[in-house]
């Protein structure tokens, strides 16, 4: 298991990496090329969890649409998107201590709410994740009234970006 | 002798195990081993087809097509490879020198990596991952980031132009291409590959789900880009698209992407509609499966070359109307009608025959009505009346009558 | 299970790999003879003038936006496709409902004209 260990730690180092040049870097574009890096280590990292689903998902949406999304958005609202912005506003302190705040109470909640350092339960071999989930979601004891209103909420989304975006 | 690959193995790994390598180092040399091979495989297979190609473009277009190096011109591609090799790179000014170079590299991986899932044989299986289909549509995506970097970091306006126009009609049809996706993985209750492939034992889903498979087919042409859908690339306009500032291998690597990308989609089709590497007796010689898998994915191949070789380029509003007022729609409604009539059907539990029948009817039924109603939709196409005008005209004349 | 994905790691690097090599190996042998009329950016010989990043459609934008209503509803779809033979007529239905929805909402953005090219 140390192998695993191993890419692990590759895998968070270069994600974190990745993160902090998005933030820090001036050009846009390539922060939003060094955002895609961040995404497909999150997704790597859904692969080391074996929760393949999550990071197949990972990719298709935040690297295949979001990703896309974002380029499409710099290259519309920027004239030019070599012409850097300049630099950090005014208001990184409060940035910094807010994430600070986050992660010292995302520590605090690991260290002591009870359960996180148990090992999760070795799934049923034979028992087909992604099945179990579309049976969960349609279910009337499950999550179907999520499931649908997932589907008004996108139809929001959809309706809305149009509203928006478009003019006659 | 029957099951060859697994012989060879089998074969290497005993070899490595008995010099001492543990299970694990093993292991990770055979799956190295693999991939390496599939990789080499799939280039031998695009020089082939580059030749094939030029070939049957000649024949189509009534010339002869490469016929100096070698008998046929065989060597051809060979020749262009060696000249590509030793091309100067130029990078234009301005460009953002990282991504510029990354672009072709991640172009043509995000083609090659889909082929790490593939079933080749009832026994030479890629990786059969559980979300199989759902990789191949994640892999794909990283194709049309290759496309948004190459476009934008070459710092060229007919580049970024043909990029963003690209990307713009890439988008759109994964779509239907999704969409169309989901029926085989509905009709197989699974998205692994390998069990798609085991559901088509008898019936092949083209002819369960044509309609399906058609709109399959349409979209994967237009993530391909080529003609008919190769406006992103028109040279009258945007001279080469987004790679235009690419130059020798470099280029290289987007053309061989290109070829590559349209032998997959046959594999693909192959997979999912045309029973994989199922025929006579592949069961029994995984060997032929391999033949079976290829001849056919050669097969979906040519016609498609075929296709962009007979049509000419539409223009870029027919491309968007066809997609979101006819592919998205259609596919969706074909979606809800098979799964409802499958769900039906298997309590019925009718023949199997029974089943493909009613099934091929369902989607040949809803194809007509939408190609009926699409037709009624839109008004007749207003054919602008030329006065008459004899062909020779001295000039003299022509001056005068205007 | 993760011998599977051990090898598509195995495969993206090896994928990845062969090309970066096709690529530098010509580096070295190719002649490199650069000049600044050779490195002008391409424009059908005419001097490029003014910016050349563009300025960008609108169009484009709400194709994407619409892209990913559509991919992250194929990403709800998947799971309910995959155990359709386990599920009951109804819950099927509730599938189609799911759909319907947004079919309605493409039948807006066409209606608007929104996806017309212009």
């Amino acid at each position: 298991m140390n192998f695993s260990i191993l890419i692990f730690l590759f895998v968070a180092v270069l994600t974190t990496f990745a993160a902090l040049v998005v933030v820090t870097n001036k050009n846009l574009v390539s922060a939003a090329m060094w955002l895609i890096v961040a995404l497909f280590g999150a997704a790597l990292t859904f692969v080391l969890l074996e929760a393949t689903y999550i990071a197949v998902v990972q990719v298709v949406v935040y690297i295949g649409a979001i990703a896309v999304l974002i380029v499409f958005t710099i290259m519309l609202t920027r004239r030019s998107a070599e012409k850097e912005p300049s630099g950090a506003t005014k208001q990184w302190p409060i940035a910094a201590v807010l994430s600070l705040a986050l992660f010292s109470g995302l520590t605090y909640f690991y260290l002591t709410v009870p359960g996180t350092d148990r090992l999760a339960p070795v799934l049923d071999k034979e028992l087909n994740m992604v099945s179990a989930l579309g049976q969960l979601l349609v279910s009337p004891s499950g999550y179907v009234l999520p499931f649908e209103l997932a589907s008004v909420l996108l139809l929001a989304a959809l309706i809305g970006s149009i509203v928006v975006a478009w003019r006659k | 002798m029957a099951d060859l690959i697994n012989v060879i193995e089998n074969w290497l790994n005993k070899l490595l195990l008995g010099w001492g390598a543990s299970p694990g180092l093993t292991q990770f040399i055979l799956q190295a081993l693999g991939s390496v091979l599939v990789v080499l495989i799939c280039f031998m297979i695009v020089i082939a087809l580059i030749w094939v190609e030029r070939k049957l473009a000649g024949r189509i277009q009534d010339r002869f097509g490469p016929n100096r190096a070698g008998p046929f011109g065989i060597f051809q591609s060979f020749a262009d490879i060696i000249k590509i090799f030793t091309k100067e790179y130029i990078t234009p000014q301005g460009a953002d020198k990282v991504t510029f170079n990354i672009a072709p590299v991640l172009a043509i991986a995000s083609v090659l990596a889909i082929w790490a899932v593939f079933p080749f044989a009832s026994n030479v299986i890629g990786a059969d991952v559980n979300v199989g289909v759902l990789y191949i549509v994640a892999i794909g995506s990283f194709g049309i980031l290759a496309i948004l970097m190459a476009g934008w970091s070459s710092n060229n306006r007919y580049a970024l132009l043909g990029a963003s126009r690209s990307v713009a009609m890439l988008i759109s049809y994964e779509i239907p291409m999704v969409v169309s996706l989901l029926i085989p993985v509905l009709l197989a209750h699974s998205m692994k590959l390998s069990a798609i492939i085991d559901t088509q034992r008898p019936w092949w889903f083209i002819l369960v789900v044509p309609t399906a498979a058609l709109i399959f087919l349409i979209s994967s042409m237009a993530e391909i880009g080529k003609a008919p859908f190769d406006l992103l690339e028109a040279e009258s306009e945007l001279v080469a698209g987004y790679h235009t500032e690419y130059s020798g291998m470099k280029f290289g690597m987007f053309y061989v992407a290109e070829f590559l990308h349209q032998f997959t989609v046959g594999a693909l089709i192959t997979i999912f509609f045309l029973g994989g590497w199922t025929g006579p007796m592949a069961a029994h010689w995984p060997i032929l499966g391999v033949i079976y898998f290829f001849g056919k994915a050669f097969l979906v191949y040519l016609v498609i070359s075929w296709i962009r070789l007979s049509l000419p380029r539409i223009r870029i509003d027919e491309m968007l109307n066809l997609n979101w007022k006819f592919l998205i729609p259609v596919s969706f409604i074909n979606l809800i009608g098979v799964a409802v009539a499958d769900r039906i059907l298997l309590d019925l539990e009718p023949p199997r025959w029974l089943y493909v029948a009613v099934m091929f009817v369902l989607n040949m039924l809803i194809l007509l009505v939408a190609l009926y109603l699409s037709g009624k939709s839109q008004p007749a196409l207003e054919v602008e009346e030329f006065p008459h005008r004899p062909v020779a005209v001295s000039p003299r004349t022509e001056k005068s009558s205007s | 299970m993760q011998a599977y994905w051990v090898y598509i790691g195995i495969f993206l690097i090896v994928a990845l790999g062969f090309p970066t090599i096709a690529v530098t190996l010509p580096a070295l042998i190719s002649p490199r003879k650069p000049n600044r009329r050779k490195q002008e950016v391409y424009e059908c010989g005419i001097e490029t003038k003014g910016n050349v990043r563009v300025q960008f459609k609108t169009q484009y934008y709400i194709y994407a936006l619409l892209f990913l209503v559509f991919d992250i509803e194929t990403i709800f779809l998947f799971p309910w496709a995959v155990s359709l033979g386990k599920l009951p007529l109804f819950a099927v239905i509730e599938g189609v409902i799911f759909i319907v929805i947004l079919l309605a909402g493409l039948v807006y953005a066409l209606r608007e004209g929104a996806l017309a090219w212009s």
